[in-house]
């Protein structure tokens, strides 16, 4: 709890300094799409962090989501296929892409950052591919326009995909952190050979964690393919994975595994948003917009890193 | 003759607790001080404050008696004083001599390391030791015993006067020990004084010129070699007379619970081991270690798998594949390692003992806390876990209570067959006798029980029969009535019925 209060503390001062130095930044129009934004991103970025919390990482993340677009494009826009069933499949495919993750590690026993970092260049590959390496859009959405309303409209000004989040963020904070799931994703990530000696299934517990993440990863891709509404194959969620990655970690996940909560991850989420709005609204050339992500992620980590010795320093005393 | 070494009145404050209290420690050149006292009377605190780990609060170190500050590792390093820790500190990716030297390599050209001199070092400090290897092998390939003559080599290169062993036969078997006891032996013929930390008085018994308990963090007594006897250090130990405890009179008929047969492990592809354990017994495992044991136990709980096995319980045969099938069929480990394996130490005693069986404490699939709170209070108290609370981490144990936690997640539900790997190593005196009579308590009702051990004092008193296992084979089996330590050993080292004849 403690972990997340220090990220808190520093998205609210990071929010009222923004604020006081840039207006623009409490305007309806800006918070409406910086809450926008936070439901795409931490969506997946949930799934991320219960792949890290079991030990494991996903670098596929972005390249799933060119793969993704290109597809639920070709889907709608040249096969005319029911909205329903397009998303269906979408997510059902990038489900299916978490299952061969979780297979190839747990079954096949390849470290995980191995595994996915081969799904990275494959799946950006293949996007490719498939798209002839040409951007695909979605047009007019005629026929899907319910569709794409999910991703850029409103409920009583609400984004919708900041109140999916919310959905998702209320059913994985009772799966992680109050059901028996949750506790063994909790035990295998922090000693797997233990929960095995307890009786616990691991293979299959950190497989689901990967299954979930695709599925999440799914779910966000179709929210992030309507939000761009054109996707070029060659560049589109690129890096993703990376602030999904960061988020978690922000938000008390630790790569050692065992470690981290959705709350958490939620901060960590909105602290990266507000970081991006303030390159934006700040003046600061784009160009060092990951440069100040970088530095302020290190800060983040830094700080807790000192804090941590700090105490421990008090009870060595 | 004037002491090597004092440490006068030494005192070291933890939070909450006083770890040293006017501790004081004096060895002479060329003696070996046995330190003895239970987990926590301070024998590692005081060894880390030689060793430069630590830094005292009050009192002072003599060295030749110069009062010398002792700051850091090579400050201890520098005044001639190597330690040899219990979890051994060499890198398996390196040769045996660049262990020994790491760090100190001789070099050519300034940069380059002299590989000649560094093999040519590293074997006379080797041969010291009574060990004939080349430097430049791989320390992968060593045993761990002859990985510990390694770190004893380290801490001679290093012109060590005096070398702390904490706990240095804990993973080594009876042969290696007793090679152990000679090199010190031999380092105390050549002037080298050692400061040994064990828990097993017999070797202490057997090495030591002089024994320091501690208790409680104050010096309880010391014993001179004339007067070293296993009472003795025990009375100090615990400030009581420790009731040995009286084994009930085992009854000769007891039903078979498992039959296990034509059981192959995959380490022994090629032995085949059949044996049954009944109810209400302690079935003993003795042997050498590596002699298949705790493979054995392993593919019996399901977390190795067998290369063949057939598994009967109460007459049914059962098919064991995972350790979840093994916990349905109620056969239960108590692994070896049990930081490891046993338990999850970063999260609390409630979370540890309810982690099997979590699905009874839960409805569904939400895990109710106050159910586990009750059930880990209970547990904690019939166990006598020592803790400030069930929500404490498992970290912060000793290693006894630590064990009283992995029994008690299996407590908690119902054992038919439970299997205890090395079940009190790393122990004090007094958890030990706790988890014999927890031992017994279960046997008594009904509890078929396998107990590996490499004690063989465990072995002898707390056994009903004593499976003795050799190469992955079981050597033979031994009823209480007939067995003796070298009835045991005989048949652990593989002399079966030929040596016997002769003897």
């Amino acid at each position: 709890m403690r972990k997340e209060l220090g990220t808190f503390a520093l998205l609210v001062v990071l929010c009222v300094v923004l604020a006081i130095l840039n207006p623009v930044f409490i305007d309806a129009a800006n918070l409406q799409n910086l809450a926008r934004l936070i439901g795409i991103y931490g969506i997946f970025s949930i799934g991320l962090g219960l792949v890290i919390i079991t030990g494991g990482i996903d670098l596929s993340v972005g390249s799933v989501f060119a793969l993704l677009g290109v597809l639920l494009s070709i889907f709608l826009v040249e096969w005319h296929l029911p909205a329903a069933v397009a998303v269906l499949a979408v997510v059902g495919i990038t489900t299916f892409l978490g299952l061969v993750n979780g297979f190839l590690i747990t079954r096949v026993k390849i470290q995980p950052f191995i595994v996915t970092l081969c799904g990275l260049l494959f799946y950006r590959g293949l996007a490719r591919f498939i798209a002839s390496d040409e951007t695909k859009g979605f047009g007019a959405a005629s026929g899907f326009e319910t569709l794409q309303s999910l991703a850029t409209g409103s409920l009583f000004g609400v984004p919708t995909p900041f109140i999916i989040l919310v959905a998702i963020s209320i059913v994985m904070w009772v799966v992680l952190h109050r059901s028996v799931y949750g506790r063994y994703l909790f035990a295998v990530g922090r000693n797997e050979i233990a929960a095995r000696y307890s009786g616990i299934n691991s293979n299959v517990v950190i497989a689901s964690a990967y299954v979930v993440c695709g599925m999440l990863a799914g779910v966000a891709g179709v929210l992030l393919a309507f939000y761009t509404n054109s996707v070029s194959p060659s560049s589109h969620g690129n890096f993703y994975e990376l602030y999904g990655i960061a988020a978690a970690v922000l938000g008390g996940c630790s790569l050692r595994g065992g470690e981290g909560s959705i709350v958490g991850i939620l901060i960590g989420t909105a602290l990266l948003q507000v970081l991006q709005n303030l390159v934006n609204l700040l003046g600061i050339p784009s160009s060092l917009n990951f440069a100040v992500m970088g530095a302020v992620i290190l800060l983040g980590v830094l700080a807790d890193q000192l804090l941590r010795q700090r105490q421990a320093a008090q009870i060595a005393r | 003759m004037e002491p090597l070494l004092e440490m006068r009145q030494i005192s070291k404050r933890f939070p909450g607790v006083i770890a040293l209290d006017h501790v004081d420690l004096t060895v002479f050149p060329g003696e070996v001080v046995a330190l003895a006292g239970e987990n926590g009377a301070g024998k590692s605190t005081l060894m880390k404050i030689l060793g430069g780990v630590y830094l005292p609060e009050d009192g002072a170190i003599f060295v030749d008696g110069n009062e010398t500050h002792i700051r850091s590792v090579s400050d201890a390093a520098s005044n001639g004083i190597g330690f040899v820790h219990q979890e051994l500190n060499v890198l398996d990716n390196l040769t045996v001599a660049e262990n020994v030297f790491l760090g100190r390599e001789p070099r050519q050209l300034g940069v380059l390391i002299d590989r000649k001199k560094l093999n040519s070092d590293t074997e006379i400090y080797l041969k010291r030791l009574g060990l004939d290897l080349p430097g430049r092998r791989p320390l992968r390939e060593l045993s761990i015993a002859q990985q510990q003559m390694v770190e004893i080599a380290k801490a001679l290169s290093l012109n060590a006067r005096i070398v702390i062993m904490d706990e240095p036969t804990s993973s080594l078997t009876l042969t290696e020990t007793d090679r152990l006891l000679e090199v010190i032996k031999d380092l105390r013929s050549q002037g080298v004084s050692v400061i040994y930390i064990s828990h097993r008085l017999g070797e202490i018994k057997q090495i030591a010129d002089r024994v320091i308990v501690l208790r409680d963090g104050k010096n309880a007594g010391t014993l001179d070699h004339d007067e070293i006897n296993h009472d003795g250090i025990v009375k100090l130990m615990v400030g009581r007379d420790l009731e040995r405890f009286q084994k009930p009179p085992s009854s000769d008929t007891k039903e078979t619970f498992a039959e296990i047969i034509d059981l192959r492990t995959r380490r022994y592809p090629s032995s085949s081991i059949s044996f049954d354990v009944r109810k209400g017994e302690i079935l003993g495992f003795a042997g050498l270690v590596g002699a298949g044991r705790s493979e054995a136990a392993q593919a019996i709980f399901g977390v190795d798998t067998p290369v063949s096995a057939r598994i009967s319980l109460d007459g049914q045969l059962v098919d064991i594949r995972t350790a979840r099938d093994a916990i349905k069929n109620g056969i239960y480990l108590v692994p070896e390692d049990r930081r490891t394996a046993g338990l999850i130490v970063e999260i609390p005693i409630r979370e540890n003992i309810t982690l099997p069986a979590l699905k009874r404490y839960s409805s569904n699939g939400l895990v109710s806390k106050s159910r586990e709170s009750k059930t880990a209070a209970e547990m904690c108290k019939k166990l006598n876990v020592k803790a400030p609370s069930p929500e404490t981490k498992a970290a912060n144990l000793s290693g006894g209570n630590q064990q009283k936690v992995v029994l008690a997640k299996w407590l908690s539900l119902d054992p038919k067959l439970m299997i205890f790997d090395e079940p009190t190593r790393g122990i004090d005196v007094g958890a030990k006798a706790e988890i014999y009579e927890l031992m017994r308590d279960l046997a008594a009702s009904g509890v078929a029980i396998m107990m590996i051990s490499s004690e063989m004092e465990e072995i002898l008193s707390e056994s009903d029969r004593i499976a003795v296992m050799h190469e992955g084979k079981i050597a033979g089996i031994v009823d209480r009535a007939d067995a003796s330590e070298e009835k045991i050993m005989q048949l652990a080292v593989g002399q079966s019925s030929g040596a016997e004849a002769r003897a």
